[in-house]
Formats: structure tokens, sequence, C-alpha cells
């Protein structure tokens, strides 16, 4: 597979890995395309992620976008991150290969499960 | 530290295969079909090749045409044989064989004929009884692998072809993975395919063995090499690397490579939790251990394997173009997120207990790791 340097380094060290114990807002979704599956966690202050975590059961890409995603969402708000889309997230790597391109729409459904999940949970 | 555990991919070539190809490139670099006595000398060599793979296979000279792949004989064996005999049209295969012939039967399926594609147990053996049952007054050939790429089961061919010489159905095998590992009897067997750079000679050179008596059409037209069977100037390095790779392997090699594969097998099932051996532990090749970790995605173990140095394969469907899993695990019923997390480790003569030991620590750390990751991994383990 052809991954980018950026790519391959994300995927070998993440920073995001693990679980955030009492989490805001937790997303799981599963890749209907090869059947991998990531879970999100993001907690929330004044209605600013201030923490994400992941874990996933997936290729080198969706390990490393799923480490992008958690960087990106720090500091942002709900309404900025719900503006986040998949496109954002492989820019953040630089390139995916054609054909990995949907390990980033896995990021970008956790995210909208994570943030559904804080908004049920609030109300 | 460098470990290459991917010889079922392909093996570095033999210093004793690239001595003499290296004496034709430089000294015997005429074309076979020259008049001249440089092009006579260069078809003595294709000739002495074509003797030392006949007297390695017990067949006579005639028996055995080179080609440009392992996958190009398995096309010509079937298309050929179709060609020939075109009345027949009932194909009977199985569905762990190589994509060369999958593809080619694939192909004459969508050109009217009906493919029998066999199921396989979960060690990937066929049914022999089953197979008796199947085979029709119409059946063209019966096509089963010898040994198989992925999980490295061993089909008993001289069984199966037996029954299908008693019934008058040809019977090829794809015999590539088991050159030079495996004994072969040909008694029974029509057709069978090889590849040189399986066995440490060069890439690029295959050859068909095809029994005397049996027609067969070309599928490459031009001129008139291989008795017509196979058009285009041999490729003389690579003939004689071929016939030079045949022996690359002595018994006591492939001894100490089934004592490297066993130990390795060993090891990873006592100190690495949750993982399962594919493919017979017996009916194996020699050099194959298939092993899949359960929790983990195999894109990811063979990338971090490979900062390490180490070189495999996966059958994971992340990892192939098509995200499906393979077709070889699917077949022998791994569940979908298992066959994820399958590697596959192919040893040669090359490999050194040194080097897996090192595997198998750097195995252990990576899967922990991975599995940390892994929302499939249940917690309090
Ligand atoms: C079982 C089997 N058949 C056929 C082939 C194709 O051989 P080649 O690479 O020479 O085309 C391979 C190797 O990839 C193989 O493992
Ligand atoms: S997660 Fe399966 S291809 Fe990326």
């Amino acid at each position: 597979m052809d991954y980018n340097e950026k790519v391959i380094k994300r995927f070998s060290k993440p920073k995001n890995v693990g679980e955030i114990k009492n989490a805001d807002g937790i997303g799981k979704v599963g890749n209907p395309r090869c059947g991998d599956v990531m879970e999100l966690f993001i907690k929330v202050k004044n209605n600013k992620i201030v923490d994400a975590k992941f874990r996933t059961f997936g290729c080198v890409a969706a390990i490393a976008t799923s480490d992008a995603l958690c960087d990106m969402v720090k500091g942002k708000t709900i309404e900025e991150a719900k503006k986040i889309t998949n496109q954002d997230i492989v820019n953040d790597l630089g390139t995916l290969p054609p054909i990995k391109v949907h390990c980033s729409v896995l990021g970008r459904e956790a995210l909208d499960a994570a943030i559904k999940d804080y908004e049920n949970k609030k109300n | 530290m460098k470990v290459y555990l991917d010889n079922g991919a392909t093996t570095r070539c033999d210093e004793k295969v690239i001595e003499r190809m290296k004496k034709i490139y430089l000294k015997n670099y005429g074309n076979p079909s020259s008049l001249h006595s440089l092009g006579r000398d260069a078809k003595k060599e294709v000739d002495r090749a074509r003797k030392e793979f006949a007297n390695y296979l017990k067949i006579s000279e005639e028996e055995i045409i080179f080609v440009a792949s392992g996958s190009e004989a398995d096309n010509l064996a079937i298309k050929g044989l179709s060609l020939a005999y075109p009345e027949k049209k009932h194909i009977i295969t199985s569905k762990i064989e190589h994509p060369a012939i999958l593809r080619t039967c694939e192909d004459l399926e969508r050109n009217g004929y009906e493919i029998t594609y066999l199921d396989v147990n979960k060690e990937g053996l066929i049914d022999i009884k089953k197979l008796k049952e199947l085979l029709r007054t119409d059946t063209l050939v019966v096509s089963i692998m010898h040994a198989n790429n992925e999980i490295g089961t061993i089909n008993d061919i001289e069984s199966i072809s037996k029954i299908c010489r008693e019934k008058n159905v040809f019977f090829h095998t794809d015999a590539v993975q088991s050159l030079g590992k495996v004994k072969l009897n040909l008694g029974n067997i029509d057709l069978a395919s090889f590849s040189a750079h399986k066995i440490h000679g060069p890439k690029g050179v295959g050859a068909l063995y095809i029994k005397k008596g049996i027609r067969l059409k070309s599928i490459i037209k031009g001129g008139g090499q291989e008795r017509g069977l196979r058009a285009g100037t041999e490729n003389v390095p690579g003939i004689v690397g071929f016939a030079e790779a045949l022996t690359s392997l002595s018994e006591k090699e492939i001894e100490r490579i089934t004592e490297l594969r066993d130990y390795f097998i060993e090891r990873v099932m006592k100190e690495i939790k949750e993982v399962h051996l594919n493919g017979p532990l017996k009916e194996r090749l020699c050099n194959n251990a298939s092993i899949s970790f359960h929790y983990v995605e195999g894109e990811g173990l063979l990338y971090h394997l490979d900062a390490k140095g180490i070189a495999v394969s996966t059958g994971s469907a992340c990892s192939s173009k098509s995200l499906q899993v393979s077709h070889v695990l699917r077949a022998i019923g791994l569940k979908h997120e298992i066959a994820h997390g399958t590697i596959r480790f192919t040893f040669s003569k090359y490999n050194t207990k040194k080097e897996i030991d090192y595997v198998i620590d750097s195995l252990k750390e990576i899967v922990t790791n991975l599995r940390k990751m892994s929302p499939l991994y249940p917690e309090e383990k």
C-alpha cells in the first residue's frame, strides 16, 4: 500500500489511543466495506471538546485517521466539530491511497455518533 | 535485523542459480533458433535444462514445456485443453485455487462452460468421495492444487488423480508451491504447473508438464518454439536457472526448514494468547505457518512487523484491492474478523533460529499493543 510518511508515523505512534472514563460522548461505528470497527470517546466542557480518544480495529489508514481526528477535534466547539468532513481528515494526513479513503469516512461517522450521544445525554 | 518470511510470495535466488545464468547472459547469449554456433550452443543449454527437469521429475523430455510464469502454465493447461477438446464443457476445480486457475475458469464460464468449484474442509482439504460423484462424461479436466499458497495444505493429489484416471478425465495440478519441497509422483497426473521463483530460481520462468499423448493448443502464437506450444524466444538464462533451482533444497534443508516452522508455531501458540493455526498440522507445506491473531487487523500487524525489518503477508480484507478477505480463508470458514488478523509466515533455507526468536519477540509486543487499541478485545483479559 502506498502510504505517505505522515500516515505511517501516525499509525506507528498514535497519541490518542484508549478510552475516556466518564466520557461525555461515545461513538461506535462499523465499516460496512471491510468490516472494521472504531470507537471514539469525547470529553466536553462548556460546549468545547477538551479531550478525545479512540480504539480502532482496522488498517493502517483507519488507525492513522482515528488518531488525526482526535487531534483535530480537541479544542473545537461541538458546532465546529460537526463541520469536519472526511476530506478534512484526509487533508490533515496529506493523502491516502484512493482505496483507503473509505477508512476516513469511518472516522467521520464515529464523530457523528459521539456527538449525537453527547447531545442525547445532555438533554 | 532483517528477516524475510515471505518465501511463499517469492524467494531469494540461489548463488549457484545466478552463476549458471550469468554464464548464459555473458557467453551463451545466442538465440536457440539461430543456425550459427552461438545459437546452437544456446539450444544445447535449453536441451540440457530440459533433461535435468525430466530426470528430476522422472518423465521424458518431450513432456515439459517452458513458459514465462506459473500463472502462464496454469492458463495454458486449462485453456489449452479447452481448445483441443472443445466438446467437453465441464471443469472441476476447488475454491482455494490460485487466481491463475480461478480467473481462467471464470473466463471459460463466461463462454458457456460449467465450472464446479469444490468446497474444502476447515483444513483446506477437498472431499475426494464427493469429487468422484461429480465426474461426468463431459468433464474436461479436474484441476486441484498440490499445496495451497496461503494456508499450506497439501492435498492428496495422487489419490485424486487416480480417480480421474479411472473415469478418463484429465487431471491437472498447480504444483507451484510444492515443487522441490514435496515428493511428487506424476504417475496419474496429466498436467502440472511449476514456477522457478518459489524455489530460489529466477522470476518470470515457469514450466508445464504435459503427459505424452495429450493434445494441447497453444494460447501464445508466433514462432514454433516449445514444439509449437509456446511461441517466444526461449528465456535461456531463466530456463537454465530453473533447472539449477530444482535441486536447491536438499532433504536435509527441508528437514531444517520444517523444524524451524514447528519451533515457530509451537512458540507462538504457547506464548501468544488467542491465536490459531490455519491448515492442517500434518499435511502441510514444510515452510508455511498461517496464523490468525484474534482481535487484531492484519495490515496493521504487517506494517508494524515491516517497521522491525520483518517481511510477511496477510489475508486481511483491508490489504486487498477488493477489500475482501482472502478467498482461501473464506473457503475454510474463518469468521470475517478472524480472517482479518491472519498472517502468513513462509520460511526458507536462509532463515535462522535467531531470526525466528526475534520475530516471536516482536510479535508479542506488537500484538499486545494492537489489542490494547482494539475495541473488539474483551477487557479484563
Ligand atoms: C499456487 C500458486 N500458483 C501459481 C502462482 C503463480 O506463479 P507465478 O508467480 O510464477 O505466475 C503462484 C505464485 O504466486 C502460486 O502460489
Ligand atoms: S479499515 Fe479496512 S481498509 Fe481501512
